[in-house]
Protein backbone atom coordinates (compact mmCIF):
# COMPACT_ATOMS: atom_id res chain seq x y z
CA UNK A 1 0.00 0.00 0.00
CA UNK A 2 3.20 2.24 -0.21
CA UNK A 3 2.70 4.62 -3.01
CA UNK A 4 6.57 5.31 -4.14
CA UNK A 5 8.29 8.72 -3.28
CA UNK A 6 7.29 11.12 -6.21
CA UNK A 7 4.63 9.03 -7.66
CA UNK A 8 2.14 11.06 -6.65
CA UNK A 9 1.73 14.22 -9.02
CA UNK A 10 0.45 17.86 -8.14
CA UNK A 11 -2.04 18.29 -6.77
CA UNK A 12 -3.04 14.95 -5.46
CA UNK A 13 -0.22 14.76 -2.53
CA UNK A 14 -1.30 18.08 -1.34
CA UNK A 15 -4.82 16.98 -0.99
CA UNK A 16 -4.16 13.80 0.83
CA UNK A 17 -1.77 15.58 3.35
CA UNK A 18 -4.97 17.91 3.21
CA UNK A 19 -7.27 15.21 4.49
CA UNK A 20 -4.98 13.61 6.43
CA UNK A 21 -4.62 16.09 8.30
CA UNK A 22 -7.60 16.81 10.70
CA UNK A 23 -7.55 12.59 11.83
CA UNK A 24 -3.88 13.32 12.91
CA UNK A 25 -4.47 16.34 14.82
CA UNK A 26 -7.42 14.15 16.50
CA UNK A 27 -5.19 11.50 17.01
CA UNK A 28 -2.64 13.26 18.68
CA UNK A 29 -5.75 15.11 20.71
CA UNK A 30 -6.47 11.38 21.75
CA UNK A 31 -3.31 10.16 22.42
CA UNK A 32 -2.78 12.88 25.42
CA UNK A 33 -6.28 12.79 27.12
CA UNK A 34 -5.65 8.63 27.07
CA UNK A 35 -1.85 9.24 28.41
CA UNK A 36 -2.96 11.89 31.11
CA UNK A 37 -6.39 10.38 32.31
CA UNK A 38 -5.21 6.50 31.76
CA UNK A 39 -1.15 6.72 31.97
CA UNK A 40 -1.46 2.80 32.76
CA UNK A 41 -2.44 2.88 28.91
CA UNK A 42 0.83 3.78 28.11
CA UNK A 43 2.30 0.11 27.77
CA UNK A 44 -0.63 -1.38 25.67
CA UNK A 45 -0.22 2.08 23.32
CA UNK A 46 3.69 1.04 23.21
CA UNK A 47 1.94 -2.86 22.46
CA UNK A 48 -0.33 -1.77 19.65
CA UNK A 49 2.63 0.41 17.90
CA UNK A 50 5.16 -2.66 18.05
CA UNK A 51 2.33 -4.70 16.55
CA UNK A 52 1.86 -2.56 13.71
CA UNK A 53 5.94 -2.30 13.34
CA UNK A 54 6.17 -6.27 13.02
CA UNK A 55 3.44 -6.98 10.69
CA UNK A 56 4.05 -3.79 8.63
CA UNK A 57 7.84 -5.10 7.96
CA UNK A 58 6.51 -8.75 6.85
CA UNK A 59 6.57 -9.01 3.58
CA UNK A 60 5.27 -12.40 2.64
CA UNK A 61 4.46 -14.23 -0.08
CA UNK A 62 1.18 -15.03 -1.62
CA UNK A 63 -0.58 -17.25 -3.98
CA UNK A 64 -0.74 -14.65 -6.92
CA UNK A 65 3.15 -15.23 -6.77
CA UNK A 66 4.13 -11.63 -5.61
CA UNK A 67 4.81 -10.42 -1.98
CA UNK A 68 3.03 -7.97 0.42
CA UNK A 69 2.72 -7.17 3.77
CA UNK A 70 -0.04 -6.62 6.26
CA UNK A 71 -0.42 -3.58 8.27
CA UNK A 72 -1.03 -4.38 12.02
CA UNK A 73 -3.80 -1.16 11.87
CA UNK A 74 -6.84 -3.20 12.86
CA UNK A 75 -6.33 -4.83 16.16
CA UNK A 76 -4.66 -1.37 17.64
CA UNK A 77 -7.94 0.33 16.08
CA UNK A 78 -9.85 -1.59 17.84
CA UNK A 79 -7.93 -1.64 21.37
CA UNK A 80 -6.93 1.84 21.78
CA UNK A 81 -9.26 3.51 18.82
CA UNK A 82 -8.78 4.33 15.48
CA UNK A 83 -7.76 8.51 16.35
CA UNK A 84 -4.39 7.12 18.05
CA UNK A 85 -3.63 4.60 15.33
CA UNK A 86 -3.82 6.97 12.89
CA UNK A 87 -0.47 8.32 15.02
CA UNK A 88 1.24 5.26 15.32
CA UNK A 89 0.70 4.29 11.47
CA UNK A 90 2.14 8.11 10.79
CA UNK A 91 5.33 7.19 12.85
CA UNK A 92 5.64 3.93 11.18
CA UNK A 93 5.20 5.18 7.97
CA UNK A 94 7.74 8.04 8.55
CA UNK A 95 10.62 5.37 9.64
CA UNK A 96 10.15 3.63 6.72
CA UNK A 97 9.83 6.93 4.13
CA UNK A 98 13.02 8.03 6.02
CA UNK A 99 14.91 5.00 6.50
CA UNK A 100 14.02 2.50 3.87
CA UNK A 101 12.58 4.21 1.02
CA UNK A 102 9.84 2.70 1.46
CA UNK A 103 6.98 4.80 0.95
CA UNK A 104 7.91 8.90 0.73
CA UNK A 105 7.18 11.94 2.50
CA UNK A 106 5.60 13.05 -0.44
CA UNK A 107 3.18 10.31 -0.16
CA UNK A 108 2.85 10.47 3.29
CA UNK A 109 -0.13 12.24 3.44
CA UNK A 110 -1.87 9.57 1.10
CA UNK A 111 -0.41 6.38 2.24
CA UNK A 112 -1.21 7.83 6.44
CA UNK A 113 -4.96 7.95 4.78
CA UNK A 114 -5.23 4.61 3.27
CA UNK A 115 -3.18 2.66 6.57
CA UNK A 116 -3.82 4.75 9.57
CA UNK A 117 -7.19 6.79 8.39
CA UNK A 118 -9.26 4.45 6.51
CA UNK A 119 -8.08 0.83 7.66
CA UNK A 120 -8.54 1.38 11.41
CA UNK A 121 -11.69 3.01 10.51
CA UNK A 122 -13.15 0.47 9.53
CA UNK A 123 -11.56 -1.92 11.32
CA UNK A 124 -13.38 -0.46 14.24
CA UNK A 125 -16.48 -0.19 12.79
CA UNK A 126 -16.75 -3.57 12.00
CA UNK A 127 -15.67 -4.36 15.40
CA UNK A 128 -18.17 -1.70 16.98
CA UNK A 129 -21.11 -3.81 14.52
CA UNK A 130 -19.98 -7.30 15.62
CA UNK A 131 -20.61 -6.31 18.95
CA UNK A 132 -23.98 -4.90 18.21
CA UNK A 133 -25.34 -8.05 16.88
CA UNK A 134 -23.35 -10.16 20.08
CA UNK A 135 -20.77 -12.33 18.11
CA UNK A 136 -17.52 -13.24 19.82
CA UNK A 137 -14.69 -11.09 20.53
CA UNK A 138 -12.35 -13.57 18.65
CA UNK A 139 -15.11 -13.19 15.71
CA UNK A 140 -14.94 -9.45 16.04
CA UNK A 141 -11.49 -9.18 16.00
CA UNK A 142 -10.82 -11.30 13.59
CA UNK A 143 -12.92 -9.56 10.79
CA UNK A 144 -11.69 -6.08 11.80
CA UNK A 145 -8.52 -7.12 11.52
CA UNK A 146 -8.87 -8.61 8.58
CA UNK A 147 -11.05 -6.20 6.79
CA UNK A 148 -9.10 -3.56 8.15
CA UNK A 149 -5.73 -4.89 6.33
CA UNK A 150 -7.58 -5.33 2.66
CA UNK A 151 -9.83 -2.22 2.72
CA UNK A 152 -5.89 -0.18 3.32
CA UNK A 153 -4.95 -1.51 -0.21
CA UNK A 154 -8.59 -0.42 -1.54
CA UNK A 155 -7.76 2.74 -0.45
CA UNK A 156 -4.72 2.40 -2.01
CA UNK A 157 -5.67 1.16 -5.78
CA UNK A 158 -8.63 4.02 -5.58
CA UNK A 159 -5.83 6.59 -4.71
CA UNK A 160 -3.97 5.22 -7.82
CA UNK A 161 -6.55 5.07 -10.04
CA UNK A 162 -7.51 8.75 -9.51
CA UNK A 163 -4.30 10.13 -10.73
CA UNK A 164 -3.39 7.22 -13.38
CA UNK A 165 -6.92 6.37 -15.06
CA UNK A 166 -6.44 3.90 -18.22
CA UNK A 167 -7.87 4.82 -21.69
CA UNK A 168 -10.70 3.14 -20.52
CA UNK A 169 -11.06 5.58 -17.28
CA UNK A 170 -11.34 5.36 -13.85
CA UNK A 171 -13.00 1.90 -12.65
CA UNK A 172 -10.56 -0.11 -15.47
CA UNK A 173 -7.86 1.44 -13.55
CA UNK A 174 -8.81 0.98 -10.37
CA UNK A 175 -9.24 -2.51 -11.34
CA UNK A 176 -5.97 -2.76 -12.82
CA UNK A 177 -3.99 -1.61 -9.51
CA UNK A 178 -6.78 -3.69 -7.54
CA UNK A 179 -5.76 -6.72 -9.04
CA UNK A 180 -2.51 -6.13 -8.18
CA UNK A 181 -2.62 -5.23 -4.22
CA UNK A 182 -6.15 -6.85 -3.00
CA UNK A 183 -5.61 -10.05 -4.43
CA UNK A 184 -2.33 -10.74 -3.10
CA UNK A 185 -3.81 -9.28 0.36
CA UNK A 186 -6.57 -11.78 1.13
CA UNK A 187 -4.39 -14.35 2.47
CA UNK A 188 -2.28 -11.75 4.24
CA UNK A 189 -5.34 -10.13 5.64
CA UNK A 190 -6.71 -13.60 7.50
CA UNK A 191 -3.17 -13.80 8.38
CA UNK A 192 -3.38 -10.45 10.59
CA UNK A 193 -6.66 -11.41 11.71
CA UNK A 194 -5.68 -14.48 13.18
CA UNK A 195 -2.49 -13.29 14.70
CA UNK A 196 -4.61 -9.90 15.38
CA UNK A 197 -6.92 -12.72 17.75
CA UNK A 198 -4.15 -14.39 19.62
CA UNK A 199 -2.97 -10.94 21.08
CA UNK A 200 -6.85 -9.96 21.87
CA UNK A 201 -7.24 -13.13 23.72
CA UNK A 202 -3.72 -12.49 25.40
CA UNK A 203 -4.92 -9.23 26.34
CA UNK A 204 -8.19 -9.77 27.11
CA UNK A 205 -6.77 -12.74 29.91
CA UNK A 206 -4.91 -10.58 31.56
CA UNK A 207 -5.35 -6.91 31.23
CA UNK A 208 -9.03 -7.56 31.32
CA UNK A 209 -9.57 -4.77 34.15
CA UNK A 210 -7.60 -2.13 31.32
CA UNK A 211 -9.52 -3.16 28.58
CA UNK A 212 -12.80 -2.35 30.18
CA UNK A 213 -11.69 1.06 31.83
CA UNK A 214 -11.08 1.60 28.02
CA UNK A 215 -14.16 0.38 27.10
CA UNK A 216 -13.44 -2.25 24.66
CA UNK A 217 -14.44 -5.01 26.37
CA UNK A 218 -17.19 -5.41 29.16
CA UNK A 219 -16.09 -7.82 32.06
CA UNK A 220 -18.63 -10.70 32.50
CA UNK A 221 -20.12 -10.47 35.93
CA UNK A 222 -18.88 -8.03 37.78
CA UNK A 223 -21.71 -6.65 39.24
CA UNK A 224 -21.40 -4.11 42.08
CA UNK A 225 -22.74 -6.31 44.77
CA UNK A 226 -20.05 -8.77 43.98
CA UNK A 227 -17.48 -6.03 43.50
CA UNK A 228 -18.38 -5.51 47.15
CA UNK A 229 -18.20 -9.45 48.18
CA UNK A 230 -14.13 -8.95 46.82
CA UNK A 231 -13.59 -6.92 48.82
CA UNK B 1 -6.29 -27.30 26.27
CA UNK B 2 -6.50 -24.01 25.31
CA UNK B 3 -2.85 -23.97 23.75
CA UNK B 4 -3.64 -26.65 21.88
CA UNK B 5 -6.16 -23.59 20.28
CA UNK B 6 -3.39 -20.94 19.56
CA UNK B 7 -0.85 -23.92 18.10
CA UNK B 8 -3.86 -24.59 15.51
CA UNK B 9 -4.24 -21.01 15.27
CA UNK B 10 -0.78 -20.04 13.90
CA UNK B 11 -0.46 -23.35 11.52
CA UNK B 12 -2.98 -22.18 9.79
CA UNK B 13 -1.03 -18.54 9.28
CA UNK B 14 1.97 -20.46 8.73
CA UNK B 15 0.81 -23.06 6.48
CA UNK B 16 -1.23 -20.15 5.04
CA UNK B 17 1.89 -18.67 3.81
CA UNK B 18 4.56 -21.52 3.16
CA UNK B 19 1.86 -22.61 0.64
CA UNK B 20 2.46 -20.35 -2.04
CA UNK B 21 5.97 -21.04 -1.66
CA UNK B 22 5.58 -24.79 -2.20
CA UNK B 23 2.86 -24.77 -4.94
CA UNK B 24 4.36 -21.80 -7.43
CA UNK B 25 8.45 -21.97 -6.25
CA UNK B 26 9.29 -20.40 -9.55
CA UNK B 27 7.56 -17.51 -9.02
CA UNK B 28 8.73 -13.83 -8.62
CA UNK B 29 7.43 -13.18 -5.64
CA UNK B 30 8.71 -9.05 -6.13
CA UNK B 31 6.46 -7.10 -3.97
CA UNK B 32 3.26 -5.21 -5.15
CA UNK B 33 3.88 -2.02 -4.01
CA UNK B 34 7.16 -2.24 -6.89
CA UNK B 35 4.41 -3.96 -9.32
CA UNK B 36 2.29 -0.99 -8.81
CA UNK B 37 4.89 1.50 -8.78
CA UNK B 38 5.95 -0.47 -12.51
CA UNK B 39 2.15 0.10 -13.45
CA UNK B 40 2.73 3.48 -13.45
CA UNK B 41 5.69 3.91 -14.65
CA UNK B 42 4.46 1.83 -17.86
CA UNK B 43 2.24 4.84 -18.29
CA UNK B 44 5.29 7.01 -19.08
CA UNK B 45 4.82 8.51 -15.81
CA UNK B 46 8.58 10.18 -14.07
CA UNK B 47 8.09 10.75 -10.55
CA UNK B 48 9.32 13.94 -9.37
CA UNK B 49 10.72 13.36 -6.14
CA UNK B 50 13.12 10.75 -4.84
CA UNK B 51 13.91 9.49 -1.78
CA UNK B 52 15.98 11.19 0.51
CA UNK B 53 17.93 8.69 1.25
CA UNK B 54 17.84 5.02 0.09
CA UNK B 55 19.47 2.70 1.89
CA UNK B 56 22.87 1.20 -0.44
CA UNK B 57 21.91 -2.41 -0.77
CA UNK B 58 19.47 -4.99 -0.68
CA UNK B 59 21.27 -6.33 1.94
CA UNK B 60 21.21 -3.01 4.32
CA UNK B 61 17.29 -2.94 3.12
CA UNK B 62 17.17 -6.17 4.78
CA UNK B 63 18.94 -5.26 7.83
CA UNK B 64 16.69 -2.09 8.54
CA UNK B 65 13.40 -4.16 7.91
CA UNK B 66 14.56 -7.00 10.43
CA UNK B 67 15.67 -4.14 12.46
CA UNK B 68 12.33 -2.80 12.30
CA UNK B 69 10.50 -6.35 13.02
CA UNK B 70 13.19 -6.88 15.62
CA UNK B 71 12.15 -4.22 17.85
CA UNK B 72 8.52 -4.95 17.36
CA UNK B 73 8.75 -8.29 18.55
CA UNK B 74 10.92 -7.16 21.47
CA UNK B 75 8.23 -5.29 22.52
CA UNK B 76 5.50 -7.61 22.59
CA UNK B 77 7.90 -10.14 24.12
CA UNK B 78 8.41 -7.96 26.51
CA UNK B 79 5.08 -7.34 27.45
CA UNK B 80 3.40 -10.66 27.53
CA UNK B 81 6.18 -12.07 29.35
CA UNK B 82 5.78 -9.01 32.05
CA UNK B 83 2.48 -9.38 32.40
CA UNK B 84 2.62 -13.53 32.41
CA UNK B 85 5.24 -13.26 35.02
CA UNK B 86 2.76 -10.96 37.17
CA UNK B 87 0.47 -12.38 37.35
CA UNK B 88 2.17 -16.08 38.25
CA UNK B 89 3.64 -14.09 41.13
CA UNK B 90 0.31 -12.89 42.33
CA UNK B 91 -1.04 -16.64 41.88
CA UNK B 92 1.72 -18.05 44.25
CA UNK B 93 0.46 -15.11 46.74
CA UNK B 94 -2.86 -16.28 47.05
CA UNK B 95 -2.34 -19.87 47.15
CA UNK B 96 0.13 -18.62 50.12
CA UNK B 97 -1.99 -16.81 52.61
Amino acid sequence: MHIMEGFLPHPWWEIWFIIALPFIAYGIYKLSKVTKKIPEALPLLALMGAFIFVLSALKLPSVTGSTSHPTGTGLAAVVVGPGITSVLSLIVLIFQALLLAHGGLTTLGANVFSMGIVGPLTAYAIWVACKKVRLSNSVGVFLAAAFGDLITYVVTSVQLALVFPTSAGFFDAFLKFGTIFAITQIPLAIGEGILAVILFDFLAKYKGQLLATLKVIKLPHSTPAQEAAKQ
Amino acid sequence: MKSRYYIVLIAIVVVMFAAPLLFAPSAEYSGSDSAAEQAISDTGYKPWFSPIWEPPSGEIETLLFSLQAAAGALIIGYFVGYERGKRAKKDIKTTQS
